[in-house]
């Protein structure tokens, strides 16, 4: 059935009489329709269609037509309506004007006049053609893109080297400049330590634990995990940035944090060290501590390093004083807790419940670094641990979606990343392996990180409590018991919020320590007093 | 190793900009740093060949292209398009002939030709009187001796199919500037028309008419008033509410007020200058048949830069969209043409639409038409429905264009320059392809216009061309 509604004098623009058709067309159950003035033209075609001649006669060119043909009463009172609503209604959904968004980075420059970095998320494969542009344009770069080559990455840190820019990465996960967090980092108070780090989590443990300290970051630049470890690279971002900390009033200690530097490497940044005139504190994963040195403190862990740097921000004068700070007996208790013999009060507290098939140790982590802190201290006093971070294949793990014996995972590894999120952004696959880990009989302490901060998610507490409550009730239902130990690497001004987090892993029965490397000896503790053989 | 940049860096408050995760800019935001997002896609759609092209240019090239661009987009803006006169194809095209006919986009032949363009030479083969009847036109057009060119091979341009014959009236249109001319026929209206591809008797009848009254009344008032300066015209539509192509308007109008006063004074019969008044006052679109030729003027001037990498050519056949480069003359860089994007007409639909067809995106290449989108509100609905989407539709365009016109200017945007001289190596690597206007003809011939929109230009054809320039250019 066919419908006229005329609306006489009412004129509109075509183009949007023709939007009008085209969205009354679509409606289900039409099966013409026309909205137009009825200029001549239209009247014809009207006609043409079977629309009633004498309801068309008279109309001139100012009316209105919405001619409808429908199969019911229904269908066409609704379309007509649409059609008026449609000729009425004014777009709210334009593009909003003023937003700050460009479609290069060309255009980009030209929005912000006074932009100063660029930060890079862009698929491996054009991260480099991208970095290049920018350090072109005299930009700074933090690339956290992976998947670029070794030659893109000495090509870039060599242009940027020529022209005095920081070029943070490729890999780079954190940063921190001018007190604004980069891709993953925490809101850590402003202070007078510089960070190099070459290493993520890294970073953002130190940062975090130097906030918690009550000193803070002046800068924290991350440099990719080629910088200090490749000879090819040879540690030009860590040099750079070591001389711009040097040079930087607001800094007066500068802390060095990366996997064990290439020997070559590592005498060239220890003498730019050396030579910045400032305080320094070192920490190389994986490399006993050398001895201290006038002005360098070797730091054994990512605690101590904070610790060390936060002592030396402070006043303490050189590495020997900050040191004598940190003794048990300095009356500086504050920086100690809790303390070795708290440690093992609590390791037998948690210990004293395990069922005798309760053995090893699983660490499961989000964060590479904090995991790898977490396995050289274990893999050396537990006689050997499994990962899928070892570098020594006989202990590589065979299976990493499985664990043997004392095992610590990193959830962040290529093999758990393909296709799917970072765990420090989605949480479900380490609570998967949670319960996993909790179904295995053999389990006798799961130690866990978490990582706040921009970046993560919002609540990696919560995503976890269900699987540590699961896992601790399968122990439980097994006669056993099953501790779990954690350390939260964040700030109370984190999204998150600390303590908010601290509260919902310790509602769950989580013993958590104020720090990695104090939780994995926490877990350690555990392990050895499970593989003590109790009777 | 100088580290005072980096110092620089930390005196300052950061600003950044963000290529990728959207996410990291929102972090950034939340925490006070003001932060620009790039909506960043791959360069050249990840095309591997186009993007080793524009490393290979970016990484050196045997001549200067900034300088040679500058020069080109120098050309285009110094150019004076200035309406000289009306004349017979024959007498002032180059190369015209009697047995040549002349359409639009890049060459093609007769058995890959679309519906329109095909009626449209029908036709012009019946207003030539070479053909009695549409049978016998369509036998003579298949026969061979009849020869068919692109128009831009004889310094002319023309609307959809663009079918240009040795007796039909032509404007000529002269860049004063550097002594180029460009040739584009009379407008013939709306409706049933040859360049929709329509052939019908009244269609020929309307052809005739417009040769023997119709030019002559057109030519003689432009004789007595003097020449028309385009330039300034077009400078004027773009703060009326025309952007050049698809609004065409204000141009007309001022056109009509420009020639009204000598045409009346015409000493010829007062029907007959009624009827060219009425003709031009019913047709929207008279103005548009200047403004092409005057931007082919524009650009042409701007062609065979040794190594520029502006884009001197866009052109549709109705079977092929093509462009060219003004440092690679000749060359044509083809991809299919595009299914329009668009409005239609009461009555029609996409179902009914040719394929995008045309000369008319001359005046895109040219730095107005979908570049100017921004001057002109009352056709925003074809750009998404509000003034903000035009906007955006031109300063998308300054993405990919080596300069600001001087003369046409967008009242919207503070009266910022319309963005003019199309680099097709920003093309290719912003993936942003130039917006082009356009009517909608019916894929039959002798139908006529469905509709108007927006069409995509096939990217294939911007980066073989890139990939032909970095061939011949990079070192």
């Amino acid at each position: 059935m066919k419908r006229l509604t005329v609306r006489k004098d009412t004129y509109f623009d075509s183009v949007f009489l023709m939007l009008a058709t085209r969205g009354i067309k679509a409606l289900p159950g039409v099966a013409e329709a026309v909205v137009a003035m009825a200029t001549p033209m239209n009247v014809d075609l009207l006609a043409g269609l079977g629309f009633p001649k004498e309801e068309l006669a008279g109309l001139s060119p100012n009316d209105l037509v919405v001619a409808i043909d429908a199969d019911t009463d229904a269908v066409l009172d609704d379309a007509t309506t649409a059609a008026f609503d449609a000729l009425k209604r004014k777009s709210g959904t334009g593009a909003a004007a003023g937003n700050r968004t460009a479609a290069s980075l060309a255009s980009g420059l030209a929005l912000a006049p006074d932009a100063n970095l660029v930060l890079i998320s862009v698929p491996g494969t054009y991260a480099a053609r991208e970095a290049r542009k920018a350090l072109d344009a005299g930009m700074h770069v933090m690339l956290f893109s992976d998947n670029v080559s070794l030659d893109d990455e000495v090509a870039l840190k060599t242009l940027a080297s020529s022209k005095g820019l920081l070029m943070m990465g490729p890999d780079c996960g954190t940063a921190i400049i001018n007190g604004k967090p980069l891709c993953f980092a925490n809101a850590v108070r402003r202070g007078n330590v510089g960070i190099v780090a070459a290493s993520g989590t890294g970073l953002q443990e130190v940062s975090c634990l130097l906030d918690r300290f009550g000193s803070g970051v002046s800068q924290a630049i991350g440099t990719g995990g080629r910088d200090l470890k490749n000879a090819a690279v040879g540690g030009r971002t860590s040099l750079l940035a070591i001389r711009a900390l040097a040079a930087d009033p607001a800094t007066s200690v500068i802390a060095l944090v990366s996997k064990p530097p290439a020997p070559d490497v590592a005498k060239t940044v220890l003498d730019a060290l050396r030579s910045a005139g400032k305080p320094a504190v070192a920490f190389f994963l994986g490399m006993p501590p050398a001895a201290d040195e006038e002005r360098i403190a070797y730091a054994s862990d990512l605690e101590e390093a904070a610790l060390l740097a936060s002592l030396l921000a402070g006043g303490a004068d050189g590495p020997m004083q900050a040191r004598a700070l940190m003794l048990e007996d300095s009356g500086n208790d504050h920086y100690n807790k809790p303390r070795p013999s708290r440690i093992d009060e609590l390791a037998a507290d948690e210990a004293r419940r395990l069922s005798p098939a309760q053995r090893y140790l699983r660490g499961l982590y989000t964060g590479g670094t904090l995991a790898d802190e977490a396995l050289f201290l274990a893999h050396a006093q537990l006689g050997g641990v499994r990962s899928n971070n070892q570098t020594d294949p006989a202990w590589l793990m065979a299976d990493p979606f499985r664990s043997e014996g004392h095992a610590i995972v990193d959830l962040g590894d290529d093999a758990f990343t393909s296709g799917k999120p970072h765990p420090m952004i989605d949480p479900a696959a380490r609570a998967e392996r949670i319960v996993q880990e909790g179904a295995d009989g053999e389990t006798a302490v799961i130690l866990l990180d978490l990582v706040l901060g921009y970046g993560s998610h919002p609540d990696p507490a919560g995503a976890c409590a269900p699987a540590i409550r699961a896992a601790r009730a399968a122990a439980t239902s097994r006669g056993g018991y099953l501790p779990v130990v954690a350390s939260v690497t964040g700030t109370p001004a984190d999204p998150q919020g600390y303590s908010a987090q601290v509260a919902v892993l310790e509602a769950e029965g989580v013993v958590v320590m104020p720090s990695n490397v104090r939780a994995a000896r926490l877990a350690i503790a555990i392990a050895k007093l499970a593989q003590g053989g109790r009777a | 190793m100088n580290n005072t940049a980096i110092n620089e860096l930390f005196s300052k408050p950061l600003s950044a900009l963000n290529l990728g995760l959207q996410s990291f800019a929102d972090n950034l935001a939340a925490a006070g740093a003001p932060v620009v997002h790039v909506d960043w896609k791959p360069p050249a759609g990840g095309d591997t060949a186009a993007m080793a092209a524009l490393d290979r240019l970016a990484a050196g090239a045997r001549v200067d292209i900034e300088a040679a661009n500058a020069e080109a987009v120098r050309r285009i803006l110094s150019a004076k398009p200035t309406v000289t006169g009306i004349g017979l194809a024959l007498d002032t095209v180059p190369g015209m002939a009697t047995d040549l006919i002349l359409h639009s986009g890049p060459p093609v032949a007769w058995k890959d030709m679309c519906g329109p363009m095909r009626g449209a030479i029908m036709g012009g083969l019946i207003y030539e009187g070479l053909a009695g009847t549409p049978e016998e036109a369509e036998r003579l057009a298949s026969s061979g001796t009849i020869r068919f060119d692109s128009c831009h091979h004889h310094d002319a341009v023309g609307p959809m199919a663009g079918v240009m014959t040795a007796h039909m009236p032509v404007w000529i249109v002269e860049n004063k500037a550097f002594g180029n001319t460009a040739y584009c026929t009379l407008n013939e209206g709306l409706g049933k028309v040859l360049r929709y591809g329509a052939y019908g008797p009244e269609v020929i009848e309307r052809l005739r008419w417009m040769r023997d009254e119709l030019a002559p009344v057109l030519s003689e008032a432009l004789a007595a008033r003097g020449q028309l300066d385009m330039k300034t015209i077009i400078a004027q539509v773009l703060q009326m509410g025309d952007e050049g192509h698809n609004r065409n308007r204000a141009g007309t109008s001022i056109v009509i007020r420009e020639l009204a006063p000598f045409i009346v004074a015409l000493d010829r019969p007062r029907d007959q200058l009624a009827k060219v008044l009425s003709f031009l006052n019913a047709n929207d679109h008279f103005f548009l048949n200047l403004t092409m030729p005057s931007a082919k003027c524009t650009v042409d001037a701007a062609a065979g830069i040794e190594g520029s990498s502006i884009i001197t050519t866009m052109a549709r056949n109705g079977t092929e969209f093509g462009i060219r480069l003004s440092g690679l003359p000749g060359r044509w860089f083809t991809g299919p043409a595009g299914v329009v994007d668009g409005l239609y007409l009461p009555g029609y639909g996409p179902e009914h639409a040719a394929r995008d067809i045309g000369d008319s995106v001359i005046t895109e290449t040219s730095g107005i038409g979908g570049f100017a989108m921004a001057a002109a509100p009352a056709i925003v609905k074809f750009v998404g429905g509000s003034p903000a989407d035009a906007v955006n539709v031109t300063l998308r365009m300054y993405e990919i264009t080596a300069a600001e016109n001087d003369a046409y200017q967008i009242p919207a945007l503070d009266f910022r320059g319309t963005p003019t001289g199309i680099d097709v190596r920003k093309v290719v690597d912003t993936g942003i392809l130039p917006a082009i206007n356009t009517g909608i003809a019916h894929k039959d011939p002798g139908i006529g216009m469905v509709g108007a929109g927006l069409v995509k230009p096939p990217e294939n054809a911007f980066r073989d061309a890139l990939i032909a320039f970095a061939d011949r250019y990079a070192k």
